[in-house]
């Protein structure tokens, strides 16, 4: 499929904003098909860090603990390496989470406290201090 | 150096200030060129402008043409290199000051803390350009002590000597092997302080596709590259009691020779140099010469052997070692375009071996033959499989010109003083046919003579080609020969090489014969002869003084030769036969690319 | 929160979709406002409307020299030539910086979508990324990239249904420093030696096989998407009155927060070591932080307060360079801190030219007498004399830039090369021994 005009792309934009409007804005995102996203940093840092077996860690405990309507994505580094690997949890309707430090050991409470249960483990928790352009 | 005047004429005038000193220049010269018009002389060392033959090392990379650059508006002067700098509009340039000098002395002091101090010993001793400018700018302390590079040297090839530790990384020669000799051989390896030149990984020069042309020899400013001095083979076999001990010497050393012992370049110096090597104890004194008309013999047989019998043509001169060993490298496919004629010196070396040995009662074993070449690749040429594999070497051992004059010195002889000789005889006669092997051109012109009376069966009255001479590096022409036009290429230097191959290959042009020199120039430029430190027009009074000869020589056509034709009388028969293609020609093989 | 003194939050334009998107999700960027920015530019805008916009929006060049990103663009434009080409700068090898790396990892169709609006402004229908070898899974993820945006029509025979056509093609480094420096990087493209020529001739002039070639770095790219969408006068908002927008920095060594920042051009460097980098760890004392990698300089205590651009940084002996700052602490020995990056510097130098081949060689060689107690005063008169011409006589920006961290740390630490030297008599500051031209003549 190749996207031959502007208007191409904007409808291709508006087809696939669902998928993300989560991490655009999570308490304003009632179009979006996805209820969880759980943001992986998978750059070399994350990776190195741990980042893949937390990944699948999420992956296997979701399953695990019944958890269907989560997406884990895997993402860039958004710059903490000082609390590799980081982990950003988005919620439809609430304040995205950005967790650090999140070996896989972490995974099971963090799906378990916030995930199902709705509150977030406030000691991983990392504070955003910027915004995106 | 500033190239030839109409490449300016075009361009403006700009005024620029040298040392406080006005000058108008023309626009877009470098600051070198200006000062060296100002009168100005900037030392340089990596800089090397060979214009004549193309080349132009402009690697700015020595550092020590550095020149102050003025620049009060921002109030922060550059050091900038003079040699690749332009000159534009109101630019004001200081030359001596204490900034400039500072960066142009510490230059050269640390390439002498990583220099071996060994100039005592140094094959380059007094030819070094390093040392001169360390002389010219009165260093007097290496302040910079430290680490020095630590290579093995590499002998390998048996001709060229790379002595990395001597390598300040000017890349001339591989400016030299990859732009005009297009060989790519050398080139920069190993990175900060283990940059050096060399094939690539490093591996042995005789692993390389190396032609041994010795280029990258006549521009390298110290001894990083050299020959491989045989000189000491040379005073033992003289100092053998049981060794005749014969010498022959190319077209090209009689006008070079003299520069070793200071004489004007382009001085003839034929009987001196005869007179010295039969002063130094060579029992025997011959010419290549000889060697060349002997070539010519079998060359135009050949010649007129392929154009009559349909064979593969262009026919390619087939005298030069290196050129040999490029095609076979480089153009594997086309091995059956040369002459299968051996080179001139290696063909005398077989008749000596073989007739004059029978002729004289001498046994071949007791026989030391010794060329003097003005190549380097001749050196190698001599230990060629197929030219050592019947009971004796054609030729034993080859030295340069430059390794001559050293002997000559050594043997205390004041060369330029000594009366003249005439070469020894039988094998002594020589036309100016043969004389001019040493010119590009010369090969082919002196083999046209020959081919042009056996195809007319008429005289030649004019016996001179001008459409064949010249110092371009690649020429064409045609020479009417009764009812045939022969094309005819002439390339000197290997790039100009590349060029016809490939047109040949690729069937962009069709030529009846070719004539290849390795050298930019042809033999007189060789690489074993007395260094031209970049003054190509030293090259130019060598050819001019090749032709001299001709001119001087009563015979000047090969076949008219007499000994030459006695020797076919008495021992070949009629050239091109069984006997010669046994005795006087070879075989080529390919290699492969590295 | 970190808010920084101007009170504005700290806004990511470079790195606005690191951690958000899937990098290997075309979509999830096309979700994003992803290569609308190139619609617009190549159906909407002319080739000097996009080169105006950039010239307007006041982008340098972040690689580290600063160059007007615009002008760069307008120099290549004007050149008369069949062939152009854009090559991205993706050699990132400072030490302790991984700003590049972060943007391709995370981000690599915004790299992309840049170079093809580059491509579009000044003519030229090639892009090259130049990316080191040591970087696998940016690779990886540029591939997938390409891939992708080429199976979308956003790369390839006419982009949107115009006349533009446009290819990127990745090449590899093999791990040079030097071929960061562009004329050394396009010798790599073209599979020559990775070393620097002489300028002039400058790449947009004679670049790639002698072609008109603009190189821009990872960052410098990742700028220009937003700047189309958004508007120059948004961007030339942001940042100071000479530099435009916004720096990322890669913070490490003795510092809390390490980690990939960006921050609008002009915050002080206090600010982004103690606001955002979180101050020293262990309570001990700040002594000095390094920019510009191996080519900038220390910058101590009382410079602190210098606003983060490219003049200013110059103005105290160091630079921006590419975004690496290296923080030291009271336990770091500045002399071998010089002695650190000279090493660097000197393993990295190409060789081409005498001061950079051997003139680093045995700067470190002094420093390395020093540090092992042998040097002499004399040392530290012949070290900076040395320091100097290496400065002044090298071929390239390796050489010219490799004796900053030996001149910054005899600027400002002065006391600690006197801490090693065995015949100290006149310990009166580095004043005493200003010689920087001398020549060495004994009779």
């Amino acid at each position: 499929m190749k996207i031959n005009s502007l208007d191409k792309l904007k409808k291709i934009r508006n087809e696939y904003q669902k998928n993300v409007c989560l991490r655009v804005n999570s308490t304003d995102s009632e179009n979006s098909d996805i209820r969880i996203e759980i943001l992986i940093g998978m750059a070399t840092c994350g990776i190195s860090a741990g980042a893949k077996d937390t990944f699948n860690a999420f992956q296997e405990e979701l399953a695990k603990q019944g958890v269907n309507d989560a997406k884990v994505v895997s993402v860039g580094c958004i710059g903490y390496c000082h609390s590799e690997p980081t982990v950003q949890v988005n919620i439809r309707g609430r304040e995205p989470v950005l967790y650090g430090n999140v070996k896989k050991e972490e995974v099971q409470e963090i799906v378990q406290k916030h995930i199902k249960g709705g509150n977030p483990i406030e000691a991983l928790t990392l504070a955003i201090n910027f915004e995106r352009a | 150096m500033a190239g030839t005047p109409e490449e300016h004429a075009d361009k403006k005038n700009i005024g620029i200030k040298i040392n406080h000193l006005d000058l108008t220049v023309p626009e877009g010269i470098t600051i070198l060129e200006a000062a060296h018009k100002a009168g100005v002389k900037i030392p340089t060392l990596c800089h090397l402008d060979l214009h004549d033959i193309k080349m132009v090392n402009k690697t700015a990379s020595c550092r020590v043409c550095m020149v102050e650059l003025v620049d009060s508006k921002n109030n922060r002067n550059k050091i900038v290199p003079a040699c690749v700098t332009k000159v534009s509009e109101g630019m004001e340039i200081l030359t001596s000051s204490l900034r400039a000098i500072t960066t142009r002395r510490m230059s050269v002091e640390l390439l002498l803390s990583n220099h071996p101090n060994e100039c005592f010993t140094c094959p380059k001793n007094r030819e070094c350009e390093l040392q001169a400018l360390a002389a010219e700018l009165g260093i007097r302390e290496i302040r910079w002590e430290g680490e020095r590079m630590d290579y093995p040297k590499d002998l390998s090839s048996g001709a060229i000597v790379k002595d990395s530790n001597k390598c300040i990384y000017c890349r001339r020669c591989e400016t030299m092997c990859n732009e005009v000799q297009t060989c790519g051989i050398l080139s920069g390896i190993g990175r900060g302080f283990d940059a050096h030149v060399g094939p690539a990984f490093n591996i042995p020069m005789v692993e390389s596709s190396c032609t041994y042309c010795g280029q990258c020899v006549q521009v390298c400013p110290t001894a990083a590259l050299t020959e491989v001095n045989h000189t000491d083979k040379v005073w033992e076999a003289l100092n053998d009691p049981d060794k005749h001990v014969i010498v022959q010497t190319a077209p090209a050393i009689r006008v070079t020779i003299g520069e070793m012992f200071n004489m004007e370049p382009g001085t003839i110096v034929t009987g001196k140099l005869v007179t010295a090597l039969k002063r130094m104890g060579f029992n025997t004194v011959f010419d290549t010469d000889f060697g060349a008309d002997l070539t010519i013999m079998e060359e135009a047989a050949e010649l007129i052997y392929r154009l009559n019998n349909n064979k593969t043509l262009p026919m390619l001169t087939s005298c030069c070692p290196a050129w040999v060993k490029f095609i076979e490298h480089q153009f594997p496919e086309l091995l059956d375009i040369p002459s299968t004629c051996k080179s001139p010196h290696i063909m005398f070396g077989t008749i000596i071996k073989t007739y004059y040995a029978e002729k004289n009662g001498i046994d071949p074993d007791n026989i030391v033959i010794v060329s003097v070449m003005p190549c380097i690749a001749k050196k190698a040429e001599t230990k060629r499989p197929e030219l050592t594999k019947d009971e004796h070497n054609n030729v034993d051992i080859v030295v340069t010109t430059r390794e001559l004059g050293l002997m000559i010195k050594e043997a205390g002889l004041d060369f330029e003083s000594l009366p003249d000789s005439e070469y020894d005889k039988p094998l002594g006669e020589t036309t100016g046919a043969s004389v001019i092997f040493g010119t590009t051109g010369g090969v082919i012109e002196a083999a046209i003579r020959t081919a042009y009376e056996w195809i007319t069966g008429g005289e030649l009255k004019k016996v001179e080609f001008e459409q064949l001479r010249g110092a371009a590096g690649l020429r064409k022409a045609t020479v009417q020969v009764g009812d045939k036009t022969l094309r005819i290429g002439i390339a000197s230097g290997l790039g100009n090489a590349r060029t016809l191959l490939e047109e040949i290959r690729d069937g962009k042009a069709e030529y009846e014969a070719i004539e290849i020199m390795a050298c930019p120039g042809g033999c007189i430029a060789g690489g074993g002869q007395p260094y031209h430190h970049g003054n190509f027009e030293i090259v130019k009074k060598r050819q001019e003084a090749i032709y001299q000869e001709d001119r001087n020589k009563k015979i000047r056509k090969s076949h008219e030769n007499s000994e030459i034709l006695k020797l076919y009388k008495e021992y070949i028969g009629e050239p091109f036969n069984d006997t010669a293609h046994r005795l006087l020609h070879t075989h080529y093989e390919e290699r492969e690319r590295i | 929160m970190v808010e920084i003194s101007n009170n504005k939050k700290l806004l990511r334009i470079a790195l606005r979709n690191c951690g958000l998107l899937n990098p290997e999700d075309i979509f999830e960027y096309i979700a994003l406002g992803g290569y609308e920015s190139l619609g617009k530019a190549i159906t909407q805008m002319t080739q000097d409307q996009v080169i105006d916009e950039i010239k307007k929006s006041g982008l340098r060049g972040r690689g580290g020299g600063g160059f007007p990103t615009g002008l760069k663009w307008e120099l290549t434009k004007k050149q008369k030539s069949q062939e152009k080409f854009i090559i991205c700068n993706a050699d990132e090898g400072d030490p302790g910086a991984f700003m590049d790396r972060s943007i391709l990892e995370g981000d690599p169709h915004s790299v992309l979508e840049a170079m093809a609006i580059g491509g579009y402004a000044i003519g030229a229908r090639k892009g090259l990324i130049y990316i080191r070898a040591e970087y696998p899974l940016a690779i990886a993820r540029l591939s997938t990239a390409l891939q992708q945006a080429g199976e979308n029509g956003l790369l390839g025979e006419n982009i949107f249904g115009t006349d533009f056509s446009f290819d990127i093609y990745l090449k590899y480094g093999a791990g040079a420093f030097v071929c960061g420096e562009e004329t050394a990087l396009i010798n790599s493209c073209e599979g020559k030696r990775g070393e620097p020529n002489y300028k002039p001739p400058y790449p947009v002039e004679e670049g790639y096989w002698g072609y008109p070639t603009c190189v821009n770095n990872v960052e410098t790219f990742a700028n220009i998407a937003p700047i189309i969408t958004k508007g120059a006068q948004w961007f030339a908002s942001l940042g100071t009155e000479k530099c435009k927008g916004t720096k990322v920095f890669a913070l490490v060594g003795k510092i809390k927060n390490v980690g990939v920042i960006e921050v609008p051009m002009g915050t002080t460097l206090r600010e982004i070591i103690y606001d955002i980098g979180g101050g020293i760890p262990g309570g001990r004392k700040f002594k000095a932080v390094q920019t510009g990698g191996p080519s900038g300089g220390v910058i101590g205590e009382a410079n602190l307060d210098t606003p983060m651009d490219y003049d200013s940084l110059i103005s105290i002996g160091s630079m921006m360079g590419s975004g690496g700052m290296i923080i030291m602490d009271e336990t770091d020995n500045m002399v071998k801190i010089a002695k650190f990056y000279l090493e660097f510097t000197m393993d990295e130098s190409c060789g081409r030219c005498t001061p950079c081949r051997i003139g680093t060689k045995r700067l470190y060689e002094i420093l390395n007498k020093i540090t092992s107690r042998k040097g002499t005063m004399a040392d530290l008169d012949a070290l900076k004399q040395l320091a100097y011409m290496v400065k002044d006589g090298s071929l390239c920006g390796l050489g010219q830039t490799a004796p900053n961290p030996v001149i910054s740390t005899m600027k400002y630490f002065w006391d600690e090369y006197l801490a090693f030297i065995k015949d100290v008599d006149h310990p009166r500051g580095e004043g005493r021994y200003t010689a920087k031209n001398k020549i060495g003549i004994r009779s």
